[in-house]
């Protein structure tokens, strides 16, 4: 007797959407052991974890903050995904838009302008293609994998803005701290209800939603992506150029990604600082994934994923557990994501030798 | 300039140990097509656990064990995955990377920035007193030698032996190694582990010889290098000693330039290996043919027996 996997036709739709669930199932049930084994009580510590976090309007501000990026990127990523272009870099492109809008909130912010903040929007999404634009010059003009380009420039974008904010951009009444100064009110976006950090920024996450639905559900282009990623070969035979859906991915997921890194720094942070990404390009994968690459879908992920993060926060303040515990968690609850997967795709029998 | 030149070579070969273990292990598992993207996640847990090992007062080469056991353990994670089940190995192995980051973090949390002694070297009589060759090459620790070792066994498995053809096969076209009644998913799993355990060996050597403390996500981005360097060195042994080398070199450069005088901002220094590996990939990869006659023809696909 042996086990085998039989490929199923077509999955049922409400297996696909039920699959996130079970892998959160499994992810939960998973942390049980790892809990007992920290002397913990499982039912308390998951009620800290998962409930506690939106027990406030605070707590809800926070949740919806941490979910905008999260989700902004991972549509961005879905598009390369289902085209079959991994763009791991999003960390990278994300750090090169803060950048990009920082100088400008810097240099423009005294001046009270009305034009900045869509200037700023501009200047994220543009670096953040600049940045995915390297990987993407290299995959179609030297043939090299998206994959570990992208990921290599996630270090060295970290690095500049090291220096950026060690040096040249510098808060020069800081102290001496790594961080620039703070950005004048209106580079900063407006808060969506006064005393919580939610700011009107989300709207722009919705609207990108909405845009990403049209693009990938509605339009030619959308298609030939998704095409190319699931049968390479009827793509290159329709005449669907490769070429063109490699620059597109990583495009679009750059301007995504940078946006999302205005966003950041135009919100919650109001500065740029050493460090301002705590993991969402990572982060972003999982979303995507759970999300099962729809713009729908990808919106309850980042909520999901926001709340791991939050959580990993209330475990870490109230139990003094590691907060790197969370990202076990998102690292697992992608493993079990992707078996469940499996199990959707295929039927298991047993067989006998 | 000898002053110098000493120091430099003996760090680039400390360097560029880490790479070995990683890419080795790496190497044998794409030979039989096989892509885990998880190897910065395995030399994390592997780290971790060897520095654990070592701080519960255990000796060095109990402590390296364990880490290579652990990475071959988390391996299995990505193996049930990727191999056993047929998922996405790009999206197995970037969940083995999330995971073995967190992880590692979440274990490692009590020692933070605790330290352990070092591995002692090895003075090889007579010959580590020869001027300049001896304490560069002869004047090292175990870890160093046993990664050269381990490099001339898997060229000599996998070009010399039968069972190193058959792993070669695999990576070529399971379909038809199948069909000759090899047992493929056995063997890949089996290179998985290979992979993991070089991986934990790797994370090893940085938390216990490297830089002998633990500190969290302590590897930079070495097991993106590795996977990097495999594909710079064509999938063959000894020029990814080679590569790795090259980047052993250059991560003790930047140690060096500052003494040198030049005034460069760190952070430019600090990125060489990162631009470096582009810069590698890119030169190796714009000749197509290259990689066509070296990539394992099934790398990264998945495969289901019984179709």
């Amino acid at each position: 007797m042996r086990i085998v996997l039989e490929p199923r036709a077509a999955p049922r739709r409400l297996m696909r959407v039920a699959a996130p669930l079970i892998a959160l199932l499994a992810t939960v049930l998973a942390s049980v052991p790892i809990l007992l084994a920290l002397g913990l009580n499982p039912l308390s510590t998951l009620k800290i974890f998962f409930v506690e976090p939106l027990n406030s309007p605070n707590g809800l501000s926070e949740w919806l903050l941490k979910a905008s990026p999260l989700v902004l990127i991972a549509l961005g990523l879905a598009v390369g995904f289902r085209a079959n272009v991994w763009n791991i870099g999003a960390e990278g492109m994300f750090t090169v838009g803060a950048i990009c809008a920082g100088w400008l909130a810097l240099h423009f912010g005294a001046g009270g302008h009305a034009w900045l903040l869509p200037a700023m929007m501009l200047a994220g999404a543009l670096g953040g293609m600049a940045w995915a634009a390297i990987p993407a010059f290299l995959r179609t003009c030297a043939n090299t994998s998206e994959i570990l380009v992208s990921l290599m420039l996630n270090y060295v974008a970290a690095l500049i803005l090291s220096y950026l904010v060690n040096g040249p951009m510098q808060d020069p009444e800081g102290l001496n701290y790594p961080q620039t100064s703070v950005f004048a009110p209106s580079a900063m976006f407006a808060p969506l209800i006064a005393g919580l950090r939610i700011n009107v920024s989300i709207w722009v996450t919705l609207g990108a939603v909405f845009a990403a639905w049209l693009f990938l559900e509605r339009s030619f282009v959308g298609f030939q992506m998704s095409v190319s990623g699931a049968a390479p070969g009827a793509a290159r035979y329709a005449g669907f150029r490769q070429g063109r859906m490699i620059w597109l991915s990583l495009l679009i997921s750059g301007a995504a990604a940078g946006v999302a890194g205005m966003m950041e720094a135009a919100g919650p942070l109001g500065q740029l600082t050493p460090v301002i990404s705590p993991g969402y390009g990572f982060a972003a994968i999982i979303v995507a994934f759970v999300g099962r690459l729809s713009p729908l879908g990808i919106l309850f992920g980042g909520l999901l994923l926001s709340l791991l993060y939050l959580g990993g926060e209330a475990v870490q303040m109230s139990l003094n557990v590691p907060a790197s515990l969370a990202r076990s968690f998102q690292g697992m609850l992608l493993f079990f994501l992707l078996a469940a997967d499996v199990l959707i795709w295929h039927r298991v029998r047993l067989k006998r030798a | 300039m000898q002053h110098l030149l000493i120091p430099m070579l003996t760090g680039t070969l400390v360097a560029a140990t880490p790479l070995i273990y990683a890419a080795m292990g790496e190497l044998v598992a794409e030979r039989s097509g096989v892509l885990n993207l998880g190897v910065e996640g395995m030399m994390l847990i592997g780290a971790v656990t060897a520095f654990a090992t070592a701080f519960a007062g255990y000796p060095a080469f109990v402590a390296a064990a364990a880490g290579a056991a652990a990475g071959a353990a988390s391996s299995l994670m990505f193996g049930v995955l990727a191999v056993g089940l047929a998922a996405n190995q790009y999206a197995a192995g970037l969940a083995l990377t999330i995971v073995g980051s967190g992880l590692s973090g979440f274990i490692g949390h009590r020692f933070d920035s605790s330290t352990v002694t070092s591995i002692t070297r090895i003075h090889v009589p007579v010959l580590a007193d020869l001027p300049f060759i001896g304490p560069v090459v002869f004047n090292q620790d175990p870890m160093v030698y046993l990664a050269l070792a381990l490099t001339a066994a898997v060229w000599w498995f996998l070009f010399r032996t039968k069972a190193g053809l058959v792993v070669r096969i695999i990576g070529e076209s399971p379909q038809s190694a199948l069909a000759i009644g090899y047992p493929v998913i056995r063997i890949r799993y089996l290179t998985t582990m290979f992979g993991g355990g070089m991986a934990g060996l790797g994370g090893a050597y940085l938390s216990l010889a490297y830089t002998p403390l633990w500190v969290e996500d302590m590897t930079a981005g070495r097991g993106w290098i590795a996977l990097a360097l495999v594909v710079f060195a064509a999938w063959r042994p000894w020029r990814l000693v080679m590569g790795a080398w090259l980047f052993g070199g250059m991560s003790v450069l930047q140690l060096f330039v500052q003494g040198f005088g030049l005034k460069v901002p760190s952070e430019m220094l600090s990125s060489l290996p990162y631009v470096a590996t582009i810069a590698v990939l890119v030169a190796i990869s714009r000749n197509p043919r290259v990689l066509r006659q070296n990539a394992p023809l099934s790398l990264a696909q998945p495969f289901l027996p019984d179709r």
